[in-house]
């Protein structure tokens, strides 16, 4: 696996943007030193996402963001392979629950995580803003980030109708086609939003019943490990969505070589990436979706991580 | 009842036997020498190779073929790229429509002579190459024909466009139909397309080439080269090549995709598969039994979807294993082009060792292994309807794709142990349920991680319906209304 | 069994100890029986065993002594241009007609069957049925084709229509017994497949399909399913119970197909008149036109054989 990476000349490792493990630039964690006769603010810790708990990475290992004036915003865990590792576990051993959950279940469950966005509202648009985005523009993020999940939810006990099929064969025959999850999923979300790219990214990939393991966008992290604490407060079955912060190019290749992922989705538009995330693919025949520019919601994003599945049953008496 | 307990059995060896019943071959024309058809024509490759196709009933050379080179692929990409850009990508679709009914009228027309040279090239009984290969295919032709003009009503919301030219890799164990396949909804979604059939079974491509020739269609839409490996990797990797379709072998599927890897050409892969057939105590026996044999010993096991594992429930493994035997020895193994054959040959030689290997294989894993103990032709590639039982999931000739008429049987108690074994493999093309209670079908077809679930039948096929697999049995679908999607842009 | 029946009750198996049947499956497996081309000396052979099974029947209100004793005639010289072939197996006739027949075929060693149990409905008390019997076998009827209490069996009377089969095998005394279960009144493979280890179990010789008078009568998945019933009585107990498919069969082809799934079902043991029979009028005829086409090379006109 390191073969292809070396071919080309360059080591993951090295090429990790701002490797932090030696000095943090502030001890003050990006806040500001609070005037004596106020309140010290208590900061969050941004932890992992993985089988409904909130760990740390089994590596010690971190990295930091800083915010649009420059302060660390926060220290994130820097995942390791055996996180992600422990991430296809949960998420293989969700997969059959969530699987065979109803689809309408499924709908209230995504809709119970928009209630749930939606109420912290004001949370997500704190981070965003704290990352340099206005005011204006991180609310219809947050809002829009709440209305795909509204949409997909409803689309959850819809999709099968509109792309199944009963099947007019020729004998005597029974034949109908349906749709079912391909299993787990990996998903790279994009850099460029913190937040929506990152639920329109996951959304579709769990109302069609797979399970996944996300990345967070790697220099925009905070939103998607927020989001966790949304899911988890949300009905979501552990295990089903399991998020993960790192670093990218070091996560890439581990994303699309594990043998237990059945696809993978990559937003990317570079393209010695997704050559690595293709070739890993074929390890075993994996799924592989590229979308090089954000896409808006539509249904066919549930079905490019479905499977058909056609059952003959003979018509006699 | 265990029926298998009681010592009685039953003799097959009659007296009265059937006399030989062969298809007359006189009215097929098999030319000494087949050169490549690129842009509407036959025309000499440049590599200047040719390859013997033979008879693997008889070893007998059958024709000389082309062997397409690099250049020669080059050529025919390029008369693709013409077609598509000056004719077919412009056409009207119902017009485009109209030339693909004339190819299934024309092979519906040569049905026989199609189904002759078949039996001929590939070994397989002339009773499937009848009754199921060229009515299939021609069937798929006249099922895509339709969709030319009506492709907008496929993809809500979506307005489909053609992806430019196709290249398309066929096995040797449906070559006809697995070209029709692939050629059908590649031209009725308007694309061109390169095929190049099987180095073992090249010959009725070519007579569809003939057939294209006769159906008139614009000169390079479709192009057919006869190679082997080295002329399927210069069209997957020819850069002016949009779309990859290919059926085989896992390894090669893996191949070919990591091939494609940072390319923006699109693929379909139909691999491999070890699918399970389950037996439930309440099936149907008679019409399970009648099931597995059909799901292993169907042109000679040579099927991805083959149902290569049985899982019997233990309370009536010993009847079904016993009916399975008896059925066993009245099938007929011998000349393929006797009417009455039920397993012809084996495709190659180098597919014979294979499976050899295989048997050898599975006594060494200790296996017990059973056959009728027929003769073999003298000359041919043969290979005798084979059972192994007291095998365990952990044996390789449980997991690993054989390719012939070879069947492992295992036995299971419950449900959950019948799905986990099924399931407890790299593929996921297809599988089997017999029990005569509809709700258990239900919930074991969807426990089951395959593409296709036959239940209380097995390896039927129909334009009408979608056919791919899941995990490593390849990527996307064929046929149905979800085959139209493998040659359209959707976005 | 007969004997056992004295002093034993004997139970009547239940619907559920019948195995299912897939309709479907079964006509595919059909289909493949007829896509065997039987050829030359296969054909031959087959036309030939094909004219020893054949029960030749007729079974009509008309019927007269005259009549039987033509179709007699018939059985024994079935056409003096084919020396060669075999006679039939028996002529089957109503019981009325058993002693014309008996006389008539003398001891050309063809048997005399004859219908009973208020043939062709069964809609007789079972006293009734078991004197007719009885007075069939007096007459010299070697061969009883009785009929099943379709009323009874679809009101799911199953031990009722056991225990009457019972009591008709010990009627027949030495003579075989031929169980009709008339599959086109039954409605479902299942019902056959059960009703016909019903009658094995019972004590039937023979199971049949049909009387002739009800359409569908015999099929070849009716027949199939009938085989297999024999098939895995025979697994169980060791016994042979025959097949006799009746109505329906005309042609000699269709014949064939039915001795090539007879072949490939229960194999070289069954393959004797002893063990398989066609109720059937009219399909001596055509297989003695496809015998004579075989030894001429010429295809034939009905005009040249006679119709009895």
């Amino acid at each position: 696996m390191d073969k292809t990476v070396k071919a080309e000349g360059r080591s993951i490792d090295s090429a990790a943007p701002r490797e932090t493990q030696s000095a943090a630039k502030s001890a003050s964690r990006g806040r500001a030193k609070p005037p004596a006769t106020t309140r010290l603010g208590v900061a969050k810790t941004y932890k992992l996402y993985i089988n409904g708990k909130f760990p740390r990475t089994e590596s010690g290992r971190y990295f930091t963001v800083v915010d649009s004036k420059g302060n660390i915003a926060a220290n994130m865990c820097r995942a390791s392979r055996k996180d992600f590792r422990e991430a296809v576990l949960a998420a293989r051993s969700a997969f059959s629950g969530w699987a065979d959950a109803s689809a309408y279940l499924r709908g209230q469950i995504l809709y119970r995580v928009a209630e749930m966005l939606e109420a912290r509202a004001e949370q997500f648009v704190t981070e965003l803003k704290l990352m340099g985005v206005d005011k204006r523009t991180a609310s219809r993020e947050v809002t829009a980030a709440i209305d795909c999940l509204v949409y997909y939810a409803g689309w959850t006990d819809k999709y099968q109708q509109v792309f199944s099929a009963v099947n007019p064969v020729a004998s005597s025959h029974f034949n109908f086609s349906i749709l079912e999850p391909v299993g787990v999923v990996s998903v790279l979300t994009g850099q460029n939003s913190a937040l929506l790219g990152f639920v329109e990214a996951i959304a579709p990939v769990i109302a069609g019943g797979n399970t996944a393991i996300a990345l967070a966008p790697e220099q925009n992290p905070l939103c998607a490990i927020s989001f966790a604490e949304v899911l988890h407060s949300s009905d979501v079955p552990a295990g089903v969505i399991n998020i993960l912060s790192g670093y990218r190019k070091e996560l890439a290749e581990q994303f699309s070589s594990h043998m237990d992922i059945n696809a993978i989705i990559a937003n990317s538009n570079d393209a010695s990436e997704i050559k690595i995330i293709q070739e890993q693919a074929a390890n075993n025949i994996k799924r592989v979706i590229i979308r090089t520019k954000p896409i808006a919601p539509d249904p066919y994003q549930i079905i490019d991580v479905q499977e058909t599945k056609t059952t003959w049953h003979p018509i006699g008496g | 009842m265990n029926k298998a307990a009681a010592p009685h059995t039953l003799n097959f060896d009659t007296g009265w036997a059937y006399s030989p019943a062969p298809e007359s071959t006189d009215h097929v024309h098999i030319e000494d020498q087949y050169k490549l058809f690129i842009g509407g024509k036959f025309v000499a490759p440049k590599s200047g190779k040719y390859f013997d196709t033979i008879n693997p009933a008889n070893e007998k050379v059958l024709a000389r073929v082309a062997q397409a080179g690099a250049a020669d692929v080059d050529r025919a990409v390029t008369a693709a790229r013409d077609a598509y850009d000056t004719d077919w990508s412009k056409m009207k679709p119902a017009e485009r429509g109209k030339y693909i009914y004339r190819i299934a009228r024309i092979i519906q027309e040569r049905a026989r002579e199609f189904a002759v040279i078949e039996s001929m090239d590939g070994g397989k009984p002339i009773r499937e190459a009848r009754d199921v290969d060229i009515p299939l295919a021609a069937a798929h032709f006249f099922y895509y024909a339709g969709w030319a003009d009506k492709l907008d009503y496929a993809f809500p919301c979506r307005t489909p466009q053609s992806l430019g030219v196709a290249g398309q890799i066929i096995p040797w164990n449906f070559p006809l139909l697995m070209a029709a396949w692939k050629i059908a909804p590649a031209l009725a979604c308007g694309n061109t397309v390169v095929l190049k059939p099987a180095e073992t079974t090249p010959l009725t491509a070519l007579k569809l080439a003939e057939v294209i020739e006769a159906a008139d269609l614009p000169p390079g839409v479709v192009n057919i080269l006869t190679g082997d490996g080295s002329t399927g990797a210069a069209i997957v990797n020819h850069e002016d090549v949009n779309k990859i379709a290919f059926t085989g072998s896992t390894n090669v599927g893996r191949i070919i995709q990591r091939a494609l890897a940072g390319t923006d050409k699109r693929y379909t892969l139909e691999l491999g598969g070890k699918a399970a057939n389950i037996i439930f105590a309440d099936a149907a026996i008679d019409q399970a039994v009648e099931g597995v044999v059909n799901a292993i010993f169907f042109n000679q096991g040579h099927v991805c979807c083959a149902g290569s594992r049985l899982l019997v429930q233990e309370s009536v493994a010993d009847e079904v294993i016993a009916k399975l035997k008896e059925r066993m020895q009245t099938l007929i193994v011998g000349d393929p082009l006797d009417k009455n054959t039920d397993i012809g040959a084996i495709n190659s030689a180098e597919q014979l060792e294979r499976i050899n290997a295989y048997l050898d294989l599975g006594l060494e894993e200790g296996a017990e292994m059973f056959q009728c103990g027929g003769k073999n032709p003298d000359k041919g590639y043969w290979c005798q309807p084979t059972l192994f039982t007291n095998v365990a999931q952990s044996h390789r000739i449980v997991r690993e794709e054989i390719f012939g008429p070879v069947l492992a049987i295992q036995t299971f108690r419950t449900l959950d142990e019948a799905v986990a074994k099924a399931n407890n493999t790299q593929y996921g093309l297809s599988g089997g349920i017999w029990t005569d209670k509809g709700a258990k079908i239900f919930s074991v077809g969807a426990k089951m991680r395959a593409g296709v679930i036959w239940a209380n039948t097995f390896n039927k096929f129909d334009p009408t319906s979608p056919f791919g697999g899941y995990k490593e049995s390849g990527v996307g679908r064929e046929g149905g209304m979800h085959g139209l999607s493998a040659y359209l842009d959707l976005h | 069994m007969a004997q056992m029946a004295k002093t034993v009750v004997m139970i009547a198996p239940k619907p559920d100890q019948a195995p299912r049947v897939d309709q479907v499956g079964v006509d595919e497996r059909v289909a493949r029986f007829r896509s065997r081309s039987i050829k030359k000396a296969s054909k031959v052979e087959a036309l030939n065993l094909v004219l020893s099974q054949i029960d030749l029947t007729t079974l009509e209100g008309q019927d007269t002594p005259g009549k039987v004793r033509q179709l007699c005639q018939k059985a024994m010289r079935l056409h003096d241009s084919l020396p060669d072939i075999p006679h039939v197996a028996a002529v089957c006739v109503y019981p009325m007609m058993v002693a014309e027949a008996k006389k008539a075929l003398g001891a050309s060693g063809i048997k005399v069957a004859s219908v009973a149990t208020s043939f062709p409905s069964g809609m007789a008390p079972s006293e009734v049925k078991l004197e007719e019997i009885k007075l069939a076998v007096g007459l010299g009827a070697d061969e009883i084709d009785m009929v099943i209490s379709r009323g009874k069996f679809l009101e799911g009377k199953y031990q009722e229509v056991f225990d009457e089969i019972v009591a008709c095998k010990e009627a027949c005394g030495d003579a075989h017994l031929k169980v009709i279960l008339e599959t086109g009144e039954l409605g479902t493979l299942d019902r056959v497949r059960y009703a016909s280890l019903l009658a094995m179990q019972a004590g039937a010789d023979f199971i049949k399909t049909s009387t002739g008078k009800i359409q569908p009568a015999a099929t070849m998945p009716v027949t199939l399913v009938m085989l297999q019933a024999i098939r895995d009585y025979y697994y169980d107990t060791g016994r042979m119970v025959g097949m006799k498919p009746a109505g329906g069969i005309s042609k000699a082809k269709l014949a064939i197909h039915y001795l090539v799934m007879l072949r490939e079902t229960l194999g070289e043991a069954w393959m004797s008149p002893d063990w398989f029979r066609f109720g059937a009028s009219s399909l001596a005829n055509d297989v003695l036109m496809q015998l004579q086409k075989q030894q001429t090379g010429i295809y034939q006109s009905e005009d040249y054989f006679s119709k009895d």
